[in-house]
């Protein structure tokens, strides 16, 4: 008998269980369906000079970062020292100017510095739909083979880059 | 002095509807049938920047770019499903409202039916017992008045 008056609470603690971890969790982070399928191929011209085109499939056969990124986007900005670091340190980071305008784009990259080994222009955000982009930042690991690895959702952390990025990045490399 | 403050308010808070409403219509599309299909459709699809509000409710930029994503396919003569498939390739079944029965879903869908089995068999259990339980007293009782 007295056991039994023990089953309410050992739900109450299972419900608190779940609520705790629910705590934890962020509800903004989708789960990219395109983690582990091909990086959708995209044509698009560089920015500061719309004469060239940057192409994903030229750079088959090398590990890469796309970094999703706007001039109008706050959140951009307090990633951008992090990125110019991640640069310095020699990671393959190539950007894409979501929704944004050609001038305010490269305005930002002369004020913070660039860290895009180039960059490629998505005016009418038609390239940010084909990966599934909701709201920059993102970044998105691709592979040898043209790969999508990882989708970082949100600024790059100190964290995530040390713990995720970099060692993802190394064993790709092999 | 209140009452102004509270139609002040409210004059404020009704301003962004007005704006929707010119916005809808200045993006629709000349095809009425295309429309109320887009309406349809999109009612049914989760605009992914404000999480609780559907496509076609949604005044995000995103949803405005998906609502003339769909216009294009829908003119290209694609169906919804293959419309509802573009956009779960993208951005994964959670922009359906309504998810699909799969491996990962069947406890969101299958959950409710065994909570309501595991209530009604508790409610036949407790049932049981009380009338047991009565009969057992009302015996006694009777045992009592007869003694």
């Amino acid at each position: 008998m007295k056991l039994k008056l023990l089953i309410p609470l050992a739900l109450f603690f299972i419900v608190v269980g779940f609520l705790f971890k629910g705590l934890y969790l962020d509800p903004r982070e989708v789960p990219s369906p395109l983690v582990g399928k091909p990086a959708p191929a995209f044509t698009a011209p560089v920015l500061g000079d719309a004469s060239k085109s940057f192409s994903a499939a030229d750079l088959k056969g090398k590990v890469w970062m796309l970094n999703m990124w706007a001039s109008w986007c706050a959140a951009c900005k307090d990633e951008h020292p992090l990125l110019v670091e991640m640069k310095q340190h020699g990671v393959p980071l190539y950007g894409l100017a979501y929704k944004d305008t050609e001038a305010d784009a490269q305005d930002v990259l002369k004020q913070m510095g660039d860290p895009y080994i180039s960059t490629a222009t998505d005016a009418n955000g038609k390239i940010g739909i084909d990966y599934g982009v909701y709201g920059v930042p993102e970044t998105y690991i691709i592979d040898k083979a043209g790969v999508i690895r990882y989708k970082q959702i949100g600024p790059i952390t100190p964290a995530a880059l040390r713990d995720k990025i970099l060692p993802l990045l190394k064993e790709l490399e092999k | 002095m209140k009452h102004f403050f509270k139609f002040w308010l409210l004059f404020v808070l009704l301003v962004p509807c007005l704006g929707a409403n010119i916005h809808a219509a200045y993006e629709a599309d000349a095809d009425p049938q295309l429309e109320a299909r887009l309406k349809a459709l999109s009612s049914e699809l989760r605009c992914l920047v404000c999480q609780n509000s559907t496509l076609a409710d949604s005044d995000a930029p995103l949803a405005e770019d998906l609502r003339k994503e769909i216009r294009v396919l829908m003119r290209e003569g694609k169906n919804d499903e293959e419309v509802v498939a573009y956009l779960v390739e993208r951005y994964g079944d959670f922009v359906r409202y309504r998810p699909p029965m799969q491996a990962n879903t069947a406890l969101l869908w299958i959950g409710p039916f065994v909570m309501l089995f595991i209530g009604a068999i508790t409610l036949v259990l407790v049932l049981k017992k009380r009338s047991s339980a009565t009969q057992a007293a009302d015996k006694t009782t009777l045992g009592d008045d007869n003694g």
